[in-house]
């Protein structure tokens, strides 16, 4: 399946907008060929999954920027990616490091990889300390930030008697949850 | 209760749901107050945070629902990773094949030198006395020897000879006892006289855990040598007392002589006792005599890591066996001889009486 390079950045327009069909596309065009380099050098089905994962992930995050210039195939890219994903992971373990033959052309994106690892931390922090947050906080936190439900609705479902209670409450949680992120974050820089 | 207003503030003006009137207010207090400032951009930079959090989340479901659904469709397959087993394989793959070789040498090393030293409790430290038979130096010695008797060999054509050792009669008909390991394994036994005449004959017991064997003679040309001028000892022997030896370490008969040194063997072996006295490969199955001329033993191993540490089976071993045999009606009338008639000669005398009744075995 080959895609020319219109046809590559509606993809990537589309993934920006977490679009489910850019991302079966994606899916169905590089999957195998991840899974299979991942397979080749001492990897699992698991860890296929997982690396494809991060690498569609930092495909998104670049799309997202809206600044993201391909300068070559994005098969190469997520080839690359996931290539430079699955050694770090290695390294990490320990394992034996296989002499990764290029099957493909690669591209530089250590820089790419660099930054994602870093959010990755981040995101790492803010889900640790919403799990140190508790309940209720922690559902209220996310039905209202990450599941974007309104106030109302979040009221009826916790049981508050009104909005602007559900609302202090939310607020009260927020401080918390901000003082237990950013504890997390002096920690993890110092 | 300020500080909840002010989040409130700053998340409807990040959100525009502000009014005009209060967007100017909401700008105005910024300007005036830096304190209030510096919590808006914290603020906006966590919210945006746990935006990017939010949409990092929403973004992993939707490859988490992509993948299972494709795998369900089948459009992507899950590769089988070549079996964990097999992967452990590719992974250690060095290791393990380091670790293998050694296994297999350790392997190896222990089954040789488990079926070399199958006998008994025989360590690795002892060493068994048959001789590895070398045939040049075998057939240039028995052109030297006794050119009276015209020598027909008896050995099977282009075999060679596997193992030498030492065997006496214990009954002049023609029984000869000699090691189990000497005679171990193979198919054909020849012995040979001091006079260098060969006899077929025929293994009819062989015991690895006492390490006896019994040979019968079983050759139209060998004549009964008749009563044995030795005795066979039944009983202990002093720790100290004069022994000597004869036996076929090369392809003429040697004698040799000592003392006893303990009364057990190798471990504290009981069936067997320690002799000081040289003796080399060959002369196991050779037969130990007191200064009576009594056997007091058999050779069959000796102490590598020494000098001079040999271990020869009591002659006792001998009676026990023989009762074994004599279950069998064939052998039933063996006779052990148990004085010696050599008593109160002198030691050449002894030893001209005793070399006929000594043989070499020699197996194939």
């Amino acid at each position: 399946m080959k895609t020319d390079s219109t046809d590559e950045k509606a993809l990537l327009k589309g993934l920006a907008l977490n679009d489910r069909n850019s991302v079966e596309t994606i899916y169905k065009l590089y999957y195998n060929m991840v899974q299979s380099l991942i397979i080749n050098n001492n990897g699992s089905a698991d860890d296929a999954r997982d690396i494809f994962q991060e690498t569609v992930i930092v495909l998104y995050e670049k799309a997202k920027t809206g600044s993201f210039e391909l300068n070559c195939q994005l098969k190469t890219f997520v080839y690359s990616v996931s290539r430079r994903l699955w050694l770090k992971k290695l390294q990490q373990q320990q394992k034996f490091l296989p002499s990764m033959n290029n099957l493909e052309e690669t591209v530089p994106v250590e820089e790419e990889v660099e930054s994602h690892s870093q959010r990755n931390s981040e995101f790492q922090m803010m889900e640790k300390a919403l799990l140190h947050l508790g309940e209720p906080c922690r559902s209220l936190i996310e039905a209202f930030y990450l599941q974007k439900k309104s106030m109302t609705d979040i009221a009826g479902h916790f049981g508050y008697t009104n909005a602007d209670n559900a609302k202090n409450q939310k607020y009260k949680c927020l401080m918390r949850l901000r003082k237990l992120f950013f504890a997390e974050f002096k920690n993890d820089n110092v | 209760m300020q500080d909840l207003q002010l989040l409130d503030a700053i998340e409807r003006f990040l959100r525009g749901e502000m009014s005009p009137e209060e967007m100017a207010s909401f700008e105005q207090l910024r300007k005036t107050n830096p304190e209030v400032d510096e919590k808006v951009v914290e603020h906006t930079m966590f919210l945006q945070q746990i935006d990017q959090f939010a949409e990092r989340k929403n973004f992993k479901l939707t490859l988490h629902d992509v993948h299972s659904q494709l795998l369900e469709s089948g459009e992507i397959k899950e590769e089988a990773p070549k079996a964990t087993v097999f992967q452990m394989w590719r992974k250690y793959k060095r290791v393990m094949a380091v670790a293998a070789s050694i296994a297999g040498i350790t392997t190896l090393l222990i089954a040789g030198m488990a079926t070399y030293y199958s006998q008994k409790k025989t360590g690795a430290d002892i060493e068994r006395l048959r001789r590895e038979v070398k045939r040049e130096v075998a057939q240039k010695a028995n052109e030297v020897i006794n050119t009276m008797q015209a020598r027909t060999t008896k050995a099977p054509e282009n075999t060679p000879v596997k193992f030498g050792g030492t065997g006496f009669l214990v009954d002049g008909k023609g029984v000869i006892v000699t090691n189990a390991h000497v005679v171990n394994g193979s198919s054909t036994v020849v012995v040979q006289n001091s006079k260098g005449q060969e006899f077929r004959s025929r293994i009819i017991y062989t015991n690895p855990e006492t390490d006896l064997a019994f040979i019968k003679i079983e050759d139209a040309d060998f004549r009964s040598i008749g009563p044995l001028p030795y005795g066979i000892r039944k009983g202990g022997t002093d720790l100290g007392e004069q022994l000597f030896t004869l036996g076929y370490p090369r392809e003429e008969i040697v004698y040799n002589e000592g003392y006893m040194s303990a009364k057990t063997g190798y471990n504290g072996d009981t069936l067997s006792f320690q002799i000081g006295v040289s003796a080399n490969p060959g002369n196991s199955g050779g037969p130990v005599f007191n200064r009576n001329g009594e056997v007091i033993g058999i050779i069959n191993a000796r102490q590598k890591a020494a000098e001079g540490v040999v271990f020869a089976l009591t002659a006792k071993n001998i009676f026990r066996s023989l009762e074994e045999i004599k279950k069998d009606s064939t052998y039933e009338n063996i006779r052990l001889t148990l004085n010696s008639s050599i008593r109160n000669m002198d030691r050449v005398q002894q030893i001209k009486k005793i070399e006929d009744a000594v043989f070499m075995v020699k197996s194939y």
